[in-house]
């Protein structure tokens, strides 16, 4: 009996053992800069960036994932896989490209591939452990996309932090984020400049405990 | 040219599976109609929504543009405000509030707040 008992243990303690990385995911809306946070996360942790980032939205239009980020804060280590996500949106018109100066053909393709990086984001919602939500704080919280995956979440029950990026912009506003998701812990910060990202490395520790 | 509102009941929806009621929504609104439901769609509805429009993009069809009122979602940190919610949404299923759906090519924005909706159109001819 006692043998078997130790087993199970034993069973189990494999398992958590050869339990893969965490998956930790940035989702967000298009330009929300979720690119640019996993850079500074990749920068910080791993010396190098994830991806390219551009004021055209839709830069990011494929999952992106760096294995094994390993984050030191209060002498406590925390290891994940980090996925970027294709910003999701309800619209993606070839035309908004062109008027940021891609030609037409580009445009086109861009908005193509765009349709399937959101279809790839939102089937990824099963496969995350933890996610950020990337808001930009200068923009109006409400947006039907942000509950849209706030809620998608919460009935995965999927741990989520919203970060208010942009913090160093003057028209940010984290509380109107704290107003719409009050039952969220809500964190601004700037990913360009690094304001708040100790603080944001702590909160990391509270999401995936 | 004038521009349509098509009212859908909650009736009308209410007995096809999700898939059928997102076809059907899309449907209206790729006819250049903006959709006013009765009743909200649940997350998974609105994700697969999302999912759908982007299947259906092509170069006249832009997407969509989506907003929701739930009276019994407010947004609370309050537990028994939360379990008022759940018995009523119990009681009420998902025909409280509102849902617009507009084609993106009309509808350029939906600006909402907890209490107002603002839609902003683009200019036709």
């Amino acid at each position: 009996m006692i043998k078997k008992f130790k087993n199970f243990l034993a069973g189990i303690f494999l398992i958590f053992k050869n339990k893969k990385h965490i998956r930790l995911g940035i989702y967000g809306p298009p330009n929300a800069g979720k690119t640019r946070l996993a850079n500074r996360i990749c920068q910080d942790w791993l010396g190098e960036e994830m991806g390219k980032v551009s004021p055209i939205p839709h830069e990011t239009r494929e999952i992106q994932q760096k294995e094994k980020v390993t984050v030191n804060s209060n002498g406590k280590k925390l290891s994940f896989n980090l996925i970027d996500t294709p910003g999701i949106a309800t619209r993606i018109d070839y035309e908004d490209f062109i008027k940021k100066g891609l030609e037409k053909r580009e445009a086109q393709t861009r908005a193509k591939e765009a349709t399937k990086g959101v279809i790839e984001a939102i089937k990824w919602l099963d496969n995350m452990d933890a996610v950020l939500v990337v808001l930009d704080s200068t923009k109006n919280p409400y947006d039907q996309v942000n509950i849209t995956i706030i809620g998608n979440l919460a009935a995965r029950n999927i741990p989520v932090l919203i970060l208010g990026n942009k913090v160093d912009l003057k028209k940010a506003n984290v509380k109107k984020i704290e107003s719409a998701f009050p039952q969220y812990k809500v964190l601004g910060v700037s990913a360009e400049y690094g304001n708040n990202i100790e603080q944001f490395y702590k909160e990391l520790f509270k999401l995936v405990r | 040219m004038p521009l349509t509102i098509q009212y859908v009941p909650f009736e009308e929806v209410s007995d096809l599976d999700s898939e059928r009621k997102i076809q059907k929504l899309i449907r209206i609104v790729k006819q250049n109609k903006l959709v006013l439901m009765e009743g909200v769609l649940t997350t998974q509805e609105e994700a697969d929504l999302i999912e759908e429009t982007m299947e259906s993009i092509d170069n006249k069809f832009k997407g969509v543009e989506i907003t929701s009122f739930n009276p019994l979602e407010k947004n609370t940190k309050l537990i028994q405000d939360r379990v008022k919610q759940l018995f009523l949404q119990m009681i009420w299923g998902r025909r409280r509030g509102l849902t617009i759906i507009g084609p993106a090519n009309i509808v350029r924005e939906i600006r909402k707040d907890p209490n107002r909706i603002q839609l902003f159109l683009s200019n036709r001819k």
